[in-house]
């Protein structure tokens, strides 16, 4: 392959640009092809067998072709509640394939994905990089004939959007739909004003600013983000390094979407002034493949702050350097966590690492690294602004100042909200406009799905903690349909390293149908619960330990759903029907299948 | 009183579990003083004439006519008792589990190369078995009470648990009782 | 340096500092279960059997470094339940027929079952559709039987650093590669060492298999762990 030889030339022999070098082939390719697996591995001084192992870990890359067109059509159950069937079944009759084929005639391939972050503009699916949104069927039946006549996606875009998304280096159909500006992260801001001051101030009142503010991460985990900037500052090998996490995938979150098209400069300044406080040079931003179209905007932001001197050498005058680059995913869930961010971001498979040692200590490229949320960065760039005193004025007793929220599901007003922490979930449904809700999701699959009864309960860090993905059910949905919704993605998105996560969520997704196709008992509900709590135990990382949610806290909260739906027996029923078993069988040999004997119990 | 009643029967299996229980050598004696057998190969008595307190199956369900034999022992047995590798998790006759059934009735009668071109069917016989989509374990069909793992599972556990499930107390297993092989 | 000390179930042990939990309960004749764990290769902890307990946290024992101080839950009720239900999905994920394998009675996973009296998984067997490679003229390949502990990917590398195996797909497709012409360039005596080191049955050197009679092999008299409880070698 001699154009591969292009991609290859000049590339460093360094096995961190592999992932890289993958999105050029599958860019130009549309899959790896094995003589490019043969060329990276010679190159990088890899097996083919490592090389294959990094593509087939990601859900973008592919050794086998994904068509001339690639249609990514989002799975979660936003999507699924706004039409993605009908919409689902439009693509297959359109291109003449099922989902998870490439068309016969090699045009178009067909695939689900998980959350591309759009839940607010569902049903919406990534076609060759370029994002549609609210799709119907009149609408796929337009585009797949005209993709198949070989038009670019990009010139299928009909309608850009508010905001930067109709800039030119955007030109998308995505809608920011911002509902609510708060003071924090949409309040007034005068470029540059918080590298200025900082880096007037030494790296270590930086700190104590931040943690004066008590920022905690925005990501939602809730680290303290000054202790996050102590740590990694206080190691005494560098280069240290600063880590924007932009791969938000939690189902049902957009707002690091919205933040990055709106508000990239703040987000830089947010990563300069982490780079300042724990002396670091160099700053890179992790962008979920799903954002990709973001990124001629962000490159462009970038040149401009170097332009300004807000980034480089000597920035605003100061003897502190910082540049930062971008590096982009290849589409993984697991990737949002930190550890596994730094692996896919050094090029590998994004597999988490053991901890300890955490990123503040051995980080990106071994290094001492700050991993923050974009959310985190733009916080604590305005609390260099204004100070942790007007930071604290905001919010609850321990959640200092605004979140933006990701609404989606049952409501008048999906969007994004900044609204100070501490609000009770009934406040926020009124704001949004659902009032009829029945379940609420908060904080995505991996948070907990609460029912009326905990609306009087507080979204904060104390109570009902959250990145920031709220999703909103009305009484005449099937929460078991969610529910197990949230099981197939955290199937789909588990890496498999380790037994619970890569086992048990199958187990428990299993033990979840058994109970909706009415063959539960009581004891499938014990069953449910203990393994539920083993996986959680039992896993590597936050991926394991937060997958069972949705069972089990559907369990806590919504318990006469369950109750309703299983035999009142203690007795495992089997699953076992004998004329399913023998149904195929029968078909081939042309016999009739055996019948179910009447009346055993 | 009466003894307790004992019936046997193999399903998709080999027969070695039977042989096994035969294995426990001069207890057997014993076993015959304990115990009363009724349908059971090793009598051959082909169908129950009474309830029965223990019953021992060997081998998966791998068709139709297994499934009815498993069935009609959970009514007829108190205690259903899984005996080998093949009632408890399918044995070999399960290595067909990840092959569609398609693709293996399709090997055995049309294209082995040991089938005469005219006897190239799938048979029809609507008095033989249908075969299932896959070898099951027992006790995804019924419930099942003990578990007696072993390729087979050796003399002495067969001899601990039927002694132990006739004397009515909890069976003593040793290191040594419990392998696959 | 000085040691560590700490306790395991209440018995106090000591530890050099770095050490993980797993080697410290060793030195100190205290079984933790382990099986993806293999003394020499960097810890991965993926399969999770050796799961301890400390201050209410769950941690791999074959990852964590012991702290001064550390009082650590092992044989507990709860815990060694959790550890049985581990070795109960790997027996469930794949195709375990045990009878059939070279590996059985000095296979790690079927130890550690043996050693918890497992009669039957509490879950329902996948039967996944999985198969066996003959990629290199001395390998064996049994995907049926892999429990993606990494070992092989850990230990079978070539001079210049380059894994013979890697892990290819994520979450259930997840499986070991092999790059076919790496492994074709193994010597003997590299093709034993990895079928050594495979816990289970995956790797097998093609031509030998059964060679050791039934009563004769590893885990055949004495459950797996017997060692380390006797304590060390003097």
């Amino acid at each position: 392959m001699k154009n591969d030889k292009g991609i290859l030339h000049g590339r460093p022999k360094d096995p961190s640009a592999l992932l890289d070098i993958i999105r050029d082939v599958q860019g130009r390719h549309g899959h790896v092809p094995e003589e490019a697996v043969s060329g990276i591995a010679a190159h990088l001084g890899l097996s083919k067998a490592e090389v294959r192992g990094a593509v087939t870990f990601y859900h973008f890359f592919s050794l086998e072709p994904r068509g001339r067109s690639t249609v990514y059509l989002n799975d979660s159950i936003t999507s699924r509640m706004k039409g993605r069937a009908a919409v689902a079944k439009a693509f297959e009759q359109e291109a003449g394939c099922r989902f998870g084929e490439v068309s016969p005639d090699g045009s178009i391939g067909l695939f689900p994905t998980s959350c591309i972050g759009m839940n607010d503009q569902e049903p919406s699916a990534i076609i060759d990089g370029v994002v549609f949104t609210q799709l119907t069927p009149l609408k796929v039946g337009h585009l797949v004939r005209a993709l198949r006549a070989g038009k670019p996606a990009q010139v299928l875009v009909d309608k850009y959007r508010d905001g930067a998304n109709q800039s030119d280096l955007v030109r998308s159909m995505v809608a920011n739909n911002i509902r609510r500006r708060g003071p924090v992260l949409f309040g007034p801001h005068e470029p540059g004003a918080a590298v200025r001051k900082a880096v007037a101030m030494t790296p270590e009142a930086v700190i104590e600013e931040i943690k004066r503010a008590n920022l905690l991460g925005r990501g939602g985990a809730g680290f303290p983000t000054g202790l996050k900037w102590d740590f990694c500052r206080r190691e005494k090998n560098p280069p240290h390094y600063v880590v924007c996490n932009a791969d938000e995938g939690e189902p049902g979150t957009f707002k690091d979407r919205v933040i990055l098209t709106e508000l990239s400069r703040l987000v830089f300044e947010g990563m300069a002034v982490a780079g300042y406080a724990v002396g670091a040079e160099e700053g890179v931003l992790y962008l979920r493949a799903e954002y990709d179209y973001l990124r001629p905007l962000l490159e462009s932001v970038l040149d401009g702050l170097r332009r300004e001197n807000l980034l480089g050498k000597s920035i605003a005058g100061s003897r502190f350097d910082f540049d930062i680059s971008i590096k982009l995913g290849g589409g993984a869930y697991i990737c949002g966590e930190e550890s596994a961010l730094l692996e896919s971001a050094q090029g590998k498979r994004g597999e988490p690492r053991n901890r300890p040692p955490f990123p503040v200590q051995i980080g990106y490229l071994g290094q001492p690294t700050t991993v923050n949320n974009v959310e985190t960065l733009c916080a604590a760039a305005k609390i260099i602004i204004h100070g942790a005193s007007w930071f604290n004025s905001m919010g609850s007793a321990n959640s200092s100042g605004t979140k933006l929220f990701s609404i989606s599901g049952d409501c008048e007003r999906p969007g994004v909200y900044e609204l100070e922490f501490g609000l009770t979930v009934r406040e926020l449904l009124d704001i949004v406009g659902a009032k009829d809700a029945f379940a609420v999701q908060i904080g995505g699959p991996s948070g907990a799905m609460i029912s009326r009864r905990d609306f009087g309960r507080r979204v904060a860090f104390e109570d009902l903690p959250t990145g920031g993905s709220i999703m909103i059910f009305g009484p005449w949905r099937d929460l078991f349909e969610i529910i197990d919704n949230f099981m197939e993605f955290f199937i789909e998105e588990s890496c498999g390293w380790c037994t619970p996560c890569r086992v048990g969520n199958i187990l428990l997704k299993e033990k979840l149908e058994k109970i909706m196709t009415g063959r539960g008992t009581r004891q499938d509900l014990a069953d449910l619960e203990n393994w539920g709590k083993m996986i959680k135990a039992m896993s590597r990382c936050g991926l394991g330990q937060t997958s069972p949610n949705p069972i089990l806290t559907s369990l806590q909260n919504f318990p006469e759903l369950y109750e309703a739906a299983v035999s009142k027996s203690r007795d495992v029923l089997p699953t076992f029907d004998l004329a399913e078993a023998t149904l195929e069988a029968a078909r081939l040999a042309n016999r009739r299948p055996a019948l179910e004997e009447v009346a055993h119990e | 009183m009466s003894k307790p009643v004992i019936a046997t029967a193999s399903l998709a299996g080999c027969f070695g579990c039977h042989m096994s229980l035969l294995d426990i050598d001069d207890r057997i004696l014993k076993l015959v003083e304990l115990v009363e057998f009724n349908k059971s190969p090793i009598d051959d008595i082909k169908t129950f004439t009474k309830p029965v307190d223990i019953g021992l199956i060997e081998g998966g369900c791998c068709n139709s006519e297994n499934v009815e034999v498993l069935r009609s022992f959970r009514k007829n047995c108190k205690v259903l008792v899984s005996v080998g590798e093949c009632a408890i998790m399918g044995g070999l006759p399960a290595m067909r589990n990840g092959i569609p059934i398609k693709e293996c009735l399709e090997e055995a009668y049309l294209n082995s190369p040991t089938v005469a071109p005219e006897d190239r069917m799938i048979p029809d016989d609507e008095d033989i078995p249908i075969i299932l989509d896959r070898v099951y374990p027992l006790h995804e069909i019924v419930k099942i009470d003990h578990f007696l793992p072993g390729c087979p599972p050796s003399a002495d556990l067969i001899w601990e648990a039927l002694t132990a499930l006739v004397e009515g107390r909890p069976l003593n297993l040793t290191y040594d009782m419990i392998k696959y092989d | 340096m000085s040691k560590l000390r700490f306790t395991i179930d209440g018995k106090p042990c000591t530890a050099e500092p770095g050490q993980t939990i797993a080697e410290a309960a060793k030195a100190n004749a205290v079984y933790i279960p382990t099986l993806c764990h293999y003394e020499g290769l960097p810890p991965v902890g993926s399969c999770r059997v050796c799961t301890v307990r400390s201050g209410g946290r769950y941690m791999a024992s074959c990852t964590q470094v012991v702290t001064d101080g550390m009082a650590i839950e092992n044989m507990v009720p709860d815990l060694e339940d959790m550890r049985r239900a581990i070795i109960e999905m790997l027996f469930v994920e794949g195709n375990h027929m045990c009878p059939t394998c070279e590996k059985s009675g000095n296979c790690q996973l079927q130890a550690l079952a043996y050693r918890y009296q497992i009669l039957v998984p509490r879950f329902p067997f996948q039967f996944p559709g999985r198969h066996i490679e003959a990629v290199a003229p001395k390998i064996l390949l049994e995907h049926n039987r892999c429990i993606q502990c990494l070992r092989c990917v850990r230990s079978v590398q070539t001079k210049d650093g380059r894994k013979v195996f890697a892990q290819r797909d994520r979450s259930k497709k997840r499986k070991i590669d092999v790059d076919a012409k790496l492994a074709a360039g193994l010597t003997d005596e590299e093709v034993r060492k990895a079928m050594d080191i495979c816990p289970v049955g995956s790797i097998l050197m093609k031509e030998i298999g059964f060679a050791v009679p039934i009563g004769e092999r590893k885990f055949d008299r004495e459950p797996i762990g017997s060692d380390i409880e006797k304590g060390p070698e003097r």
